[in-house]
């Protein structure tokens, strides 16, 4: 999912020209990945291994960030105080999984601001699912459900990722991220079984409106992919974009029926020679809409970021200032001393 | 069945007002609080206030409950929270200022002011906690010293910023010395000796507000000293939110916070 | 448009989870200074566990042996690090709710 926009990324130079001793360091690399090795971060990497993590990793941490105002939408509003508890627990989460990210990018020698910038005026991407509205209390049950349950597939091969930082930084993830799609899934079991009729209309409208957004996150078909093999190779991408869209597809019909919600998708049915449940076509003209910018709410999201960034510049500024004078009065007094 | 829930009146008796005093300022505060949720100044502190405002909601549903268990009708904090009507919340008039967000007719607030209010009330909250450790009542004694651990913490970390903030730059220091203005005149309600006060503290349920006063003074002038601010001068003004009467801040704050239980008579969530 | 200037330096944060055990290496943060520095860091790596104790180090403070060494670099003992049973958890109960 966060490797979505990989895949429209353009290419990659690669230098033409190697010395003798950067091919061997290069063909030694690809036989510790290879042997399943873990890179470290102050182990020598190829550039374009260097760039394409810090890349994906910050896109991934971008992600989180992004994700965390549709939510956020409806603390607030939530029902209950149990339900205000469990939303801003989970809110809170994903902007903590956004600093792990970040932490594990600028293990690669980038810094937290250069890549906050580079969301901020529009040169890295974020998962394109946030740029979606949270209308109703129920997207937030079924944001749990599908959204992050798209994301927990995508997330547990990344815990096998070669460099090891995002490795450990994806265990930390995981561990966190079952409760989200638990707690998601619960909500809406409760309006479902529990509930009245206008909060069951309430929960079948939110699966109507996120079921394809949610199928999207998985990127592109693997016909149009690119960049997939290489990241493949290195332990980056571990499941082809279909195979995890049809994995989930699979998984999440079950839970639909439990739940007693339909999809919005004539063609899902089950087939017994595939042994998978066939489905129909995806808009692959929305999904190409909304990732490059035109999405129901693009511009809001990325707009409440950058607002949020510039007006605590005064905060980050003051905290410096601030710490900058106790070091020099701390200066002063050991000198005296 | 009704179009909308209809509210719940409760029954006041100085317990229950006293109790409900210290959990709507809990609540309103939290609510306040999760506006800065994926909109804080840096990441670590959107986290931090977040923390902040799941424990003061912890201690506000612990209240509640126990609220509704003293008032006698068997209501529950949900009930307590989402279905009464404005005149029986009695949270300080300070937390329902803003702190992040405009409304319809009133300016925002911004961090100074946030960080502010947070460390008067963590302040405010820890004497209480302190004097509700040894309450006649098992229960009231019982949340506070689980609420007097997590109210130390926020006083620490608000603190620290104030003093971040205070000392940081011009600009820091202009911010922080406005909201000062802004929030000073709403503390003297904190302080306030009233008939409930009095009533709770003859019976040990826990200290009457005006106990708390000058050893606040001295805890909060410490580090608006060090911060390089200086408090305002008292005025008569008095805000009256512990009285039920409120400013025009909070209709906004309830409107939005009880909506979904107004719209869903019966609905289970 | 960020000022390089008023960025906060980073951290990385040691937790100790019981006491007993050593502190363990958990991730990095910014903050401003060292007493924002633990404070955060309890908010950032401790929600879940009771840390004990929380250490912070200015990353630019880290002294960190070089594997940049040629002939170290590819030494088989190098390996054992890689061995390490924690690199290797699988988060529990993820493909299935």
């Amino acid at each position: 999912m966060y490797t979505q926009a990989m895949d429209t990324a353009p290419k990659e130079e690669r230098k033409a020209v190697r010395t003798a001793e950067e091919a061997q360091l290069e063909a030694r690399f690809e036989a510790r990945i290879d042997d399943g090795a873990f890179i470290e971060a102050k182990d020598w990497m190829p550039e374009h291994y260097r760039k394409t993590l810090v890349r994906q990793i910050s896109q991934h941490a971008h992600s989180e960030i992004v994700g965390m105002p549709p939510e956020g939408n409806w603390v607030t509003r939530a029902p209950t105080l149990k339900r205000k508890a469990i939303l801003l627990a989970k809110i809170q989460d994903e902007g903590g999984h956004g600093l792990y990210l970040y932490a594990a990018a600028e293990t690669l020698g980038v810094s937290r601001d250069q890549l906050l910038d580079a969301l901020h005026t529009g040169r890295a991407k974020y998962s394109s699912i946030f740029n979606y509205p949270t209308l109703t209390w129920a997207d937030i049950g079924v944001i749990g459900w599908l959204v992050d349950g798209a994301a927990i597939m995508n997330q547990v091969p990344l815990t096998r990722c070669s460099y090891a930082p995002y490795a450990r930084a994806m265990v930390r993830i995981c561990r966190e991220e079952s409760f989200h799609q638990r707690q998601g899934y619960d909500a809406l079991m409760v309006m479902m079984r529990d509930g009245t009729d206008a909060q069951r209309a309430l929960v079948q409208d939110a699966v109507n409106r996120w079921w394809w957004p949610s199928l999207m996150m998985f990127g592109p078909p693997d016909s149009e992919s690119t960049h997939s093999a290489q990241s493949a190779r290195w332990g980056i991408k571990r499941i082809s974009n279909d195979d995890l869209r049809q994995k989930f597809v699979d998984a999440t019909v079950e839970q639909a029926k439990v739940l007693g919600v339909t999809m919005p998708d004539p063609l899902l049915k089950w087939n017994d020679e595939r042994q998978r449940h066939d489905f129909g076509p995806i808009d692959w003209d929305e999904f190409w809409r909304v990732v490059g910018g035109h999405g129901p709410c693009n511009k809001e999201r990325l707009a409440a970021r950058v607002k949020a960034w510039d007006d605590g510049a005064w905060v980050r500024e003051a905290a410096m200032a601030h710490a900058d004078k106790q070091a020099r009065k701390q200066a002063v007094k050991e000198k005296a001393a | 069945m009704a179009a909308t829930a209809e509210s719940v009146r409760l029954k006041l008796t100085p317990p229950v007002q006293y109790v409900l005093r210290i959990a709507d300022t809990c609540l309103i505060h939290a609510q306040r609080l999760s506006e800065w949720c994926g909109h804080g100044p840096v990441l670590e502190e959107d986290i931090a206030l977040t923390n902040m405002a799941l424990d003061l909601i912890g201690q506000a549903r612990a209240l509640l409950t126990h609220a509704g268990q003293l008032e006698g009708q068997g209501m529950d904090e949900d009930q307590l929270a989402f279905l009464r009507d404005e005149r029986q919340f009695f949270n300080l008039t300070l937390v329902e200022l803003p702190m992040r967000r405009s409304s319809a007719h009133a300016p925002g607030g911004d961090f100074a002011d946030t960080t502010l209010r947070n460390f008067l009330l963590a302040t405010w909250l820890k004497q209480l906690w302190q004097g509700l450790l040894s309450s006649s009542d098992a229960q009231l004694a019982a949340i506070a010293a689980k609420a007097l651990k997590e109210v130390r913490y926020h006083q620490q970390h608000a603190g620290d910023w104030v003093v971040r903030l205070g000392d940081g730059t011009e600009e820091s220091a202009s911010r922080m010395a406005a909201a000062l203005e802004r929030a000073w005149p709403y503390t003297a309600e904190m302080f306030v000796a009233d008939a409930v006060d009095g009533t709770a503290a003859e019976q040990g349920l826990g200290p009457a507000r005006s106990a708390l006063r000058s050893a606040w003074l001295d805890e909060v002038g410490a580090v608006l000293e060090e911060a390089g601010l200086k408090p305002p001068a008292d005025t008569p003004f008095l805000s009256t939110g512990t009285k039920g009467v409120h400013s025009e801040h909070l209709g906004f704050i309830l409107a939005e916070m009880q909506s979904l239980q107004r719209q869903h008579p019966g609905g289970q969530w | 448009m960020s000022d390089v200037k008023a960025e906060w330096p980073l951290w990385e944060v040691f937790v100790r989870p019981k006491a007993g055990l050593d502190h363990k290496h958990c991730g990095s943060l910014h903050a401003a200074d060292a007493a924002m520095a633990v404070q955060m860091a309890r908010e950032v790596y401790t929600r879940r566990q009771e840390g004990t104790s929380v250490w912070v180090v200015k990353s630019s403070d880290i002294t960190a042996s070089d594997p940049g060494d040629k002939d170290m670099y590819f030494d088989p003992m190098e390996d054992k690090v890689y061995r390490h049973p924690t690199f290797y958890e699988l988060p529990e109960a993820v493909n299935h709710m």
